[in-house]
């Protein structure tokens, strides 16, 4: 029979096998961080000219294994963790099959250590992508497939757990928001992992030899289908995990259940949409399929991140303005736990997966558009403003919450905690906003010298791409030690960080109240109740509740508009093409 | 009452919806519309525009169109690398292999040429530089584009999709004569 404990901080309850799977996915997934961490150590500072630390073969070789490491391993095993949380922990609910889900897990570390060997022999440097007919070792291959298997058998564990959750009438009503935004990022997942396997069974099979040759286009295409479609797993989590950490540190609610189910719901629609992105300079495909997919059906998707974007921050507002926080426009935003990095994480990922990851990442992907922007360090830019500012720095905020909640631990280090979220966001920022500019210039991405030291011929980038990568890298270096000082915080938590007996009231001041000790007493947990109706007058259809929230939000609608047009006009005076 | 709680309704479509929502997805479904509507409207009155013309073909098709076209317009040459200077309006090919771009292709400003690109062995990247022109060089085909050079000067071809050790070393030329 399953046992539950109780967080007396929380008020969470934890599955005994659902919270050992929880931790040892989030630990697996910050020992792969830690490797991509030093990895970018390496290439930032050999794209930093004056530096140029690495030699050739060593700096592909780092790349390779910072965009596998950061990329698949952190972020799934960290998504691993959050789908048990969002199904077994929300939902009071025991995990379906916990042996499938250790079976899972030992699965993707395997495959994360094959994947790891290869690419650190130095014979697979194919980068993340490994186009073909660029060809690794067949291990590289193969760890990611078992890494891929592994994944889906932990999908299909939240699945199952979703299914006795209502079996066994664990709640009441329909499941929570964030648990349907973890199921969004569940079904997504399912939909690239066999995008995945489709593409990377035969190239594995190819590589051992028993096929002849991949098309190189196909294997872009359908490579695509899982490499752009898994970032989209990340944005569904770490919007859920918004929607978490909000309801979590200001008790609050989603402005509108309706309309925040209906971005997932568009999310699960669209986003799949992507892989045109990566395309559309590509030969043979027709404007009418780069223009429909690359816009994902009239930018329906990207409508969606808008919504949340607008949802997120003013669920938050609203929450805020209830407790008296109503002076002005922004006395709600001024007056939040800035020196809480569960807070400042969450906040700045918002900020900066809107303002900057959203709308490059419409722009570039704009079918036009991308002819002044595919493959140069633009590109990275962009990423780096969704998948490490949006997606990492969320789940670094989250962990600020699981150790004390999961580990019943107190926080090492938690000055360097309270600064952690600045200095990596804002060494990010730095990093994102200087290549953005080195790659208008035209700097290219994956690319070891930017002086082109041997080749026959010679180029030379104006003064300022040098500079801008330059500043790019001190950026990235600084990201680098607030990555850092995340992973001594985690670390130095789990080792040295006081013990947590009974509540140790962090989570008070929020107004979430002690409950019970910690042991695995409880059979079964009350069910998790519905959430009480609101008088319209306070709540929904009648409001315009959330004015500061709109004004940022037409604020990015500003920065939108003229941004995009700047890049129109850009394009117009470039070569005539057609 | 939070967001990790169940909705106070069981079907949630039922539950309300603010004015700031409504307004905000009207706002930003106007735009997401005019953001489609911009590409196909500069298919017709822009004019940076690719062509979807492309075929499939083979390493060593491709080789022997280059190397007519070569044989036929070469005008002299730098570093051991052809510079060819085809007739305005004509076919013109660059391949990219490891790593080179071949051969170098000397153009006239202002006049269209019909431009076929492939690679003889894996992904290569055309950036045309300092304009800033980027495309994708597959192995297998053969992507064909009108282009109409309006400057005039001499243009780097960096490649910009990783091809291995000598990546940083493969650079091209496109000379573009007034």
């Amino acid at each position: 029979m399953a046992k539950f404990r109780v967080c007396p901080d929380s008020g969470f309850y934890f599955d005994k096998s659902a919270e050992q799977l929880i931790k040892v996915n989030a630990v697996a997934g910050v020992v792969c961080l830690l490797i991509a961490g030093i990895m970018a150590l390496g290439v930032v500072l050999t794209r930093w000219q004056t530096i140029h630390l690495l030699p050739a073969d060593t700096f592909y070789t780092a790349l390779t294994a910072h965009g596998i490491n950061a990329l698949i391993f952190w972020i799934i095993f960290f998504e691993m963790a959050v789908l048990y949380f969002a199904s077994s922990t929300l939902l009071r609910c025991r995990l379906a099959g916990p042996r499938w889900a250790w079976l899972g897990f030992a699965l993707m570390v395997i495959g994360a250590v094959i994947n790891n060997i290869a690419v650190f022999s130095g014979k697979s440097s194919v980068m993340m992508t490994s186009y073909v007919p660029m060809q690794a070792q067949p291990h590289f291959y193969l760890g990611l497939i078992l890494f891929a298997v592994g994944a889906l058998i932990c999908c299909f564990v939240f699945l199952g757990t979703l299914v006795i959750a209502k079996e066994e009438k664990t709640y009441e009503g329909s499941i929570p928001l964030v648990t349907f935004g973890a199921l969004t990022a569940c079904i997504i997942a399912v939909f690239t992992i066999a995008s995945g396997a489709i593409i990377l069974v035969p190239t594995f099979l190819w590589s051992i030899g028993y096929i002849n040759s991949i098309d190189a286009e196909m294997y872009r295409v359908i490579w695509w289908a899982m490499g752009h479609s898994s970032q989209q797993i990340n944005v569904a989590a770490h919007i859920s995990i918004w929607y978490l950490i909000i309801g979590i540190l200001f008790g609050a609610r989603p402005m509108s259940e309706k309309v925040s189910r209906s971005a997932f719901l568009l999310y699960i629609l669209f986003l799949q949409l992507a892989s045109a992105h990566h395309i559309l300079v590509d030969p043979g495909m027709s404007a009418e399929w780069k223009i429909f997919n690359t816009s994902y059906a009239m930018y329906l998707a990207v409508l969606a991140s808008l919504i949340h974007g607008l949802t997120v921050p003013g669920a938050m507002e609203v929450a805020q303005r209830n407790k008296g926080l109503t002076k002005g426009l922004f006395e709600w935003l001024r007056k939040a736990p800035w020196d809480n990095p569960v807070f400042s994480g969450f906040f700045i990922s918002l900020v900066v997966f809107g303002f900057l990851g959203g709308i490059t990442g419409v722009v570039m992907g704009t079918e036009q558009i991308n002819l002044i922007i595919h493959n140069t360090i633009y590109v990275p830019a962009h990423f780096h403003a969704t998948v490490v500012i949006g997606t990492t720095s969320t789940f670094m905020a989250l962990t600020y919450l699981l150790i004390p909640v999961l580990f019943r631990r107190g926080l090492f280090l938690p000055k360097l905690a309270m600064w952690q979220p600045y200095l990596f966001g804002g060494g990010m920022v730095l990093l994102i906003l200087f290549m953005l500019g080195a790659g208008t210039l035209g700097v290219s991405r994956r690319h070891w010298d930017m002086g082109f030291t041997g080749a026959l011929l010679s180029f030379e980038y104006p003064g300022t791409a040098y500079m801008m990568m330059a500043i790019g890298a001190i950026g990235g270096v600084l990201g680098v030690i607030g990555g850092a000082a995340y992973i001594v915080v985690t670390v130095g938590s789990l080792l040295f960080g006081e013990k947590l007996e009974k509540s140790a009231g962090i989570l008070e001041s929020f107004g979430v109240k002690p409950l019970a000790a910690e042991v695995y007493n409880v059979e079964r947990p009350e069910r998790l109740a519905m959430a009480k109706k609101l008088p319209v007058e306070q709540h929904g259809s009648s409001g315009f509740e959330a004015p500061g929230t709109f004004a940022l939000a037409m604020l990015l609608l500003v920065c939108f508009v003229i941004y995009y047009f700047i890049n129109w006009d850009y394009l117009s005076s470039v070569w005539p093409m057609s | 009452m939070t967001s990790f709680q169940p909705p106070a309704e069981r079907i949630w479509w039922n539950t309300p919806v603010g004015k700031d929502e409504i307004l905000w997805i009207g706002i930003a479904l106007v735009w997401c519309l005019i953001m489609f509507f911009m590409m196909p409207y500069w298919h017709v009155y822009g004019k940076q525009n690719l062509s979807s013309e492309a075929y499939q073909t083979t390493p060593a098709k491709f080789q022997a169109r280059v190397d007519a076209m070569v044989e036929k317009y070469k005008t002299g040459e730098e570093k051991g690398i052809p510079i060819v200077t085809p007739p305005a309006g004509s076919d013109v090919y660059l391949l990219g292999r490891l790593w080179q771009w071949y051969p170098i292709l000397e153009l006239e400003k202002d006049k269209s040429y019909r431009l076929h690109l492939s690679s003889l062995d894996w992904n290569h990247g055309f950036s045309l530089q300092p304009v800033n022109i980027n495309l994708q060089v597959v192995p297998g085909y053969e992507m064909v584009m009108n282009i109409t050079p309006d400057q005039s000067g001499d243009y780097a071809i960096v490649c910009n999709e990783f091809c291995g050790i000598g990546h940083h070393t493969m650079l091209g030329k496109i000379i573009v004569k007034e």
